[in-house]
């Protein structure tokens, strides 16, 4: 490749070249550019052996290969949806792929547009008014939120009420950030799968900042008392928080209307299939709390020749600016992703989104009545209306079940001793009764 | 060089917002009760060869690495390799992260070979792959300084933070509850042990530190900053940003330093996709393993084959007195696919080239420009002063030129500072017209530069306007003529 054979492939330098620009730089070497104390000069070897594109291309798949082919109704947090092929086409193309942070907005219009189209369809999908243009994932939102509910507080408050049901990293992550701001976090309980509203109350007598829900909850339960949530978060001068993602806000109400003053989640159920917990931070709220707001946002402005133009603003908010009194410390976001899922869902339009979320509530409920036909099966376990997924009982322990499934090419989750969690999406839909079958024998 | 970036327009705006094109309202029957569900969901609603034509047009009026020249200070813009992209597209890549740990060899093997090569490239012990960005990575090493003080039954609340350091060190100390003391540069630009002594004390949790700094500078007096840290009881930080600088020559382990980041998106030439995601994955020495997030990724005790070879098994595992969580999962897996990728393809060999010529890019093309540059030796970046002109001014002609300008006013201690990083990937044909396109602006009028620029899309942008008035979303456009 080039003119070069040795070092990185990516430095187009011949040797001739390297020579005429040391000479240019009066140094006789490489090594002489370099002003490092020799007592901490590396002498070593990495041992990491130059591979050319191919071998790496092959050891990569190799090692790929060694993850065994499931077919996974696996959710909890992480979902699959189909990614039309005009997503990665179109994203992959290098003017967004390669860019930079548009901190020079005369030159980056297009992914500032495509940006302000994303926040645009979060502020539709939440009823919010506004939407930052990504946090890393669901976790870390809810955690920023926490950090938000301390900034804004008007009591003493110092206790966030998270559901007894939630993601473990969730919780673990919005526990870091909530120390951080002498937040502690604790739970309510759940009533069959969801809010337990007399709980709750009960709860609020604490000093309570923050009270987050999710709907649907990590079990997949439509959760049914969102504005009695956001009434008793109103009454006592807390946060209400409501947890959800792009596809299901496509069908469930307006979290703006039952009161969520933000609304946080996985937005990349649009835009990337399952990768290993990869997500996309969604990050809506009121306009009240704008300048509270941590990320990056894109405004709309005009240039010098009198056209709409767009430019990151707000940016006082950000550690660049404002270093340790910013509202967050991001600066690297998802921002690649985020163009992603504006792209799938422009793809689906309001009519493709719509017909995915129904989708996601009737095949949790198809599925759930199939398997509990099968002997030793009850499904699903709680007597609500579900979103892709729900749990199920098991006459035999879970794990043993899960762990035959495995053998048998599925992937389900034991969340408890005899709880199973199944997911389905368009992804599996074609292998539900293959699965069913297969319970059938080994449950 | 010049350049004429696409603009596609119509009337007063640029390529029209999808939901000024092609707009639909469709009413919501789902599955579910009434009171549950909204009325009605408007959103765009483009065929797919009008999706394809918008989604073109906007990446027409963008400009990435391939584009051209791209020496943005303490970004490390280099050219992201096509293959990676390919490796983290296999289906096989594609697993949800709750797999149990026995049906996801590969994904282990991977995570496990490429915390070995960071280990290896740092000089640390042991990495965690889960924080999603270098910010992240800060965070996730303030949280195990405190957990490590806090074990030791020590109550240490801040964290030292050189004033030339990049925001999120102040701001990742301040999310962990920690106050930040900020320490004034020497007059050499580096940092002065006089006020470091001044500003370490018992209540010292930490310092952190960019080696070379952010005017590319190399810290001469390391070992002996560490050894005033670690007297005082605190931990050295090491933040990874400019480590593109250092592959092969140094590592941040032997110089004392106790926890650092790696920026994969810098570095390990993952791609920024306009803003991230990225990787921060945090190495550490063996004192502080216990402390990492959790869960850890590590080969099995059965001995079955060696590290990271066909036939070896690894599990996840909690560290024992770990952290917790930073991600909600295992962090950007598909960032650090192509990370692991790049490192392979490079090697010992590629790697130490890398930084070789990124530093001699650095130096060639300093040589060549009018601007002064204040401070060096300086590494694979430097910065420039703007002088009378204002870099912010400077920066929007260089764009007129067909290149990305330096950061811009950034470190202050540079008099409206032009902070400038070609990384190895140019050529000196490149590097010779990039010089040319700061010695051109150089020598440009005020007029000029107020007037820059002339050939992008858009024409100078009014950002305070912008700020004044935030209008967010398209919704918010629409509000316009009813106040």
């Amino acid at each position: 490749m080039g003119g070069h054979n040795t070092g990185s492939p990516y430095a187009p330098h011949t040797p001739e070249e390297t020579a005429a620009m040391l000479d240019a730089v009066g140094a006789d070497r490489e090594a002489d550019l370099f002003d490092i104390p020799e007592s901490v000069r590396f002498d070593g070897e990495f041992n990491i052996p130059a591979r050319d594109e191919r071998t790496v291309r092959r050891e990569v798949r190799e090692l790929l290969d060694r993850n065994d082919q499931l077919v996974e109704f696996l959710g909890r947090g992480h979902y699959d949806h189909y990614v039309p092929s005009a997503v990665d086409h179109l994203a992959d193309r290098q003017e967004f792929l390669t860019s930079y942070t548009q901190y020079q907005p005369e030159i980056a219009q297009g992914f500032l547009q495509a940006l302000f189209e994303y926040q645009s369809m979060l502020v539709e999908l939440t009823g919010l008014d506004i939407a930052n243009c990504s946090l890393y994932d669901a976790a870390t939102a809810l955690g920023e939120t926490a950090t938000l509910a301390a900034r804004v507080r008007e009591s003493s408050g110092s206790h966030v009420l998270v559901p007894e049901h939630l993601q473990a990293g969730k919780r673990g992550v919005l526990e870091n950030y909530a120390s951080g701001v002498d937040l502690t976090v604790d739970t309510y309980p759940m009533d069959d799968g969801a809010a337990d509203i007399g709980a709750l109350e009960d709860a609020m007598a604490e000093d309570v900042v923050l009270v987050y829900a999710e709907s649907p909850t990590v079990r997949g339960v439509v959760e049914e008392s969102l504005a009695e949530i956001g009434a008793l978060a109103d009454g006592h001068d807390a946060l209400f928080c409501l947890g959800s993602d792009p596809v299901a806000l496509s069908i469930l109400k307006e979290p703006a209307a039952v009161g969520a003053d933000v609304v946080i989640g996985d937005a990349a159920t649009l835009g990337l299939p399952a990768a290993y917990g990869m997500g996309l931070g969604m990050f809506a709220t009121r306009e009240s709390f704008l300048r509270q707001v941590p990320g990056r946002l894109v405004g709309a402005s005009e240039d010098a020749s009198g056209r709409r133009a767009y430019t990151l603003t707000l940016q006082t908010r950000e550690q660049h600016i404002r270093r340790e009194r910013a509202t967050s410390n991001i600066c690297t976001n998802q921002a690649w992703v985020a163009l992603r899922a504006a792209i799938h869902a422009a793809w689906l339009g309001p009519g493709g989104l719509v017909d995915l979320a129904s989708d996601c509530v009737s095949r949790a409920e198809t599925l759930a009545a199939e398997l509990d036909e099968i002997a030793g099966i009850q499904a699903p376990v709680h007597d609500r209306h579900h979103f892709r997924e729900f749990v199920a009982s098991t006459d035999q322990p879970a794990a043993a079940i899960a762990a035959d499934l495995r053998e048998e090419g599925f992937a389900v989750h034991a969340v408890d001793d005899h709880l199973l969690q199944v997911c389905v999406t368009e992804t599996t839909a074609n292998a539900t009764d293959d699965l069913v079958d297969t319970l059938e024998v080994v449950a | 060089m010049s350049y004429d970036q696409a603009r596609w327009s119509e009337d007063d705006q640029y390529e029209p917002l999808l939901s000024e094109k092609c707009t639909r309202e469709v009413d919501v029957d789902a599955p579910l009760p009434d009171d549950l569900t909204r009325d009605s969901l408007e959103l765009p609603a483009p065929s797919e060869p009008e999706l394809a034509r918008h989604y073109t047009r906007l990446s027409q009026m963008n400009y990435g690495v391939e584009s051209g020249p791209f020496p943005l200070g303490s970004c490390t813009m280099k050219y992201n390799p096509k293959f990676t992209e390919d490796l983290a597209a296999l289906p096989s890549a594609s697993v949800h992260p709750d797999r149990h740990p026995g049906t996801v060899q590969g994904t282990l093997a991977l995570m496990g070979r490429l915390s070995a090569y960071l280990a290896e490239i740092g000089g640390m012990d042991a990495v965690t792959l889960q924080p999603p960005a270098g910010a992240a990575g800060e965070y996730t090493g303030v949280l195990i300084a405190r957990a490590y003080h806090e074990h030791n039954g020590e109550d240490r609340s801040e964290i030292v933070v050189p004033d030339s350091a990049h925001g999120t060190n102040f701001a990742s100390a301040a999310l962990a509850g920690f106050d930040v003391v900020e320490l004034p540069s020497g007059e050499d630009g580096r940092v002065d042990p006089e006020a470091l002594d001044a500003a370490l004390s018992e209540d010292t949790a930490a310092l952190m530190l960019t080696n070379p700094n952010t005017l590319g500078l190399f810290e001469r007096d390391i070992e002996q900053i560490a050894e005033m840290v670690h007297e005082a009881g605190g931990l050295l930080y090491y933040d990874g940003a400019n480590l593109n600088a250092l592959l092969g020559r140094a590592r941040p382990g032997d110089m004392g330093f106790d926890i650092m980041h790696y920026n994969v998106h810098k570095t390990f030439a993952t791609p920024h996709g306009g803003g991230g995601p990225g990787a921060g994955p945090v190495g550490v020495v063996s004192d502080l393993e216990p402390f990492l997030p959790t869960p850890q990724v590590r080969e099995t005790d059965d001995g079955s084959g060696q590290q990271g070879e066909p036939g070896s098994k690894y599990e996840l595992h909690e560290p024992e007195h770990s952290i917790g969580k930073v991600h909600g999962f295992q962090g950007n897996w598909l960032v650090l696919v192509k990370a692991m990728a790049y490192i392979a393809r490079l090697g010992d060999e590629g790697l130490t080239d890398a930084s070789a010529k990124a530093v001699l890019n650095a130096n060639y093309l300093a040589e060549g420009i009018d601007y002064e540059i204040p401070f060096g030796p300086f590494h694979h970046e430097f910065v420039a002063s703007a002088g009378d002109q204002d870099a912010a001014a400077v920066a929007k002609r260089m764009l007129d030129y067909g290149v990305h300008p330096p950061t811009t006013k950034w470190p202050e201690i540079v008099d409206e500072a032009l902070m400038t990083e070609p990384t190895e990937v140019e050529n000196r044909r490149t590097l010779d017209q990039l010089a040319a396109a700061f010695d051109a602006v150089a020598a440009e009028d005020e007029e000029t530069l107020d007037d820059a620029p002339q050939r992008t899309t858009a024409r100078y942008i009014d950002q305070v306007t912008a700020a004044r008035e935030p209008r967010l979303s398209w919704q918010a456009l629409g509000e316009e003529g009813e106040e």
